[in-house]
């Protein structure tokens, strides 16, 4: 179908630049990150072992974080000044739109936590090793943390002020993504074998790639209704 | 050929109306009345399926739109009560993405819609910075970008100016002459010629 993959190709593009015209939406969730992750140490202690042992822990829940905060802006403009309108009577299967609406979500949310994560390691004192299982981590886990959180918000999409419910919608869906993500880099650091990690993360991810934009669309179907 | 057969709405636990049925043919409007909040628009979304109806069903040539919603979508051009247009983006992008999105086959060029809903001089400025009729000439501007058979209008007048009105009829009146169809809602009386309007009025 080549109006699919042009019409596609146009919501990408379209997207792109509402956030290059809007560049406070990908600095938020970036900022909050680098903010959470900064406080830790005047909470804890500046004890760096201590901060070296959980620096993986507190980047991931800071990108979890994150992320959630970002994930009103997912659908929440497109609902409301009808664009989600044309998009579902485009003729074209809304499950590949929202598929492109999550790539260009995660790419302006998910990309920049990625390019601010080395930084905060070297402030917590985190070996390049570590560094390196912890990127590899959060590649894997930050593309499926914007796919389930799509889901909540294309269900919360129709209710003001959804957040609370959005947060309770998403947090448990979370949970597997943190623990196996966070171990993960913890394993490595041990000296054990993290592949096991990994794979479950991957696993993750493409079970959330196939599934959450099926669920997607069809709440906001819902949500449309 | 339009045909909604026997439709129950239902918002909240408000009974809007029920057992409604009504038929479009091919070079007819359908003008749909009513004081505010009678349910216009709630029937003007299940006629293009964004709301599945409480009881009854829409038919597009005989088929159910639940059936093959792609079909008929390829043959529907929408304005809804939101305009569908981003604030950030110019006129000219909007129609352009408008234009790439819809699967029915184009129309008029981008430019020329421009010209015809009065745009061409404000086509690089975002939307933003237009005033509420402009933005709704942005959102009339998608109907010449297709040539979808059914048009849904919901207000399409509203916020538009006596000669901006005057352009529009004349557009529904081209597209009627083409053996177009066209569903909308106005306050107004529409003025076309030669051509049915099918009225219907929805009260409390």
């Amino acid at each position: 179908m080549p109006g699919l993959s042009h019409a596609l190709l146009a919501l990408i593009r379209r997207d792109v630049r509402l956030v290059v015209r809007h560049p406070s939406e990908v600095a938020h969730p970036v900022m909050f990150f680098i903010i959470v992750v900064a406080v830790f140490p005047f909470g804890v202690g500046s004890d760096p072992a201590l901060l070296r042992e959980i620096a993986p822990g507190i980047i991931w829940v800071g990108a979890l974080l994150a992320t959630l905060l970002s994930l009103d802006a997912l659908f929440r403009s497109d609902f409301e000044d009808g664009t989600l309108e044309q998009l579902a009577l485009s003729g074209h299967p809304l499950t590949i739109l929202v598929l492109g609406k999550v790539f260009v979500h995660w790419c302006a949310t998910g990309l920049p936590l990625l390019i601010a994560t080395p930084l905060l390691g070297l402030f917590l004192g985190m070996t390049t090793e570590t560094q390196l299982t912890l990127l590899t981590a959060l590649v894997l886990g930050t593309p499926t943390l914007s796919l389930i959180g799509s889901v909540g918000t294309a269900l919360t999409v129709g209710i003001r002020r959804g957040g609370l419910l959005l947060t309770l919608l998403v947090l448990p869906l979370y949970v597997p993504v943190l623990i196996f993500g966070a171990s993960g880099v913890l394993a490595a650091n041990a000296g054990l074998p993290a592949a096991g990690h990994f794979y479950f993360l991957g696993a993750m991810m493409v079970l959330a790639l196939v599934l959450a934009p099926l669920a997607a669309s069809a709440a906001l179907r819902i949500s449309l209704n | 050929m339009l045909k909604a057969h026997s439709i129950t709405c239902i918002k909240g636990d408000r009974l809007l109306f029920e057992d409604l049925c009504l038929q479009v043919q091919p070079g007819e409007v359908c003008q749909i009345h009513g004081s505010n909040g009678v349910g216009k628009t709630a029937l003007l979304r299940i006629l293009c399926g964004l709301t599945l109806p409480e009881g009854g069903e829409v038919f597009w040539n005989s088929t159910p739109i639940r059936k093959d919603p792609g079909n008929f979508q390829a043959d529907l051009t929408y304005v809804g009560h939101s305009n569908g247009i981003k604030m950030d983006l110019t006129p000219r992008e909007n129609l352009a993405f408008a234009l790439t999105l819809q699967s029915s086959s184009p129309g008029a060029s981008i430019d020329e819609a421009l010209e015809k809903v009065g745009l061409g001089m404000f086509q690089h400025l975002p939307c933003r910075v237009l005033s509420a009729g402009q933005r709704r000439r942005v959102a009339i501007a998608r109907l010449y970008l297709s040539r979808a058979p059914l048009w849904v209008l919901d207000e399409p007048l509203g916020a538009i100016d006596a000669e901006g009105v005057q352009s529009i009829e004349n557009a529904i009146q081209d597209h009627l002459n083409e053996d177009g169809m066209a569903i909308l809602t106005t306050h107004q009386p529409l003025s076309v010629k030669h051509t049915v309007i099918r009225a219907v009025h929805l009260d409390n």
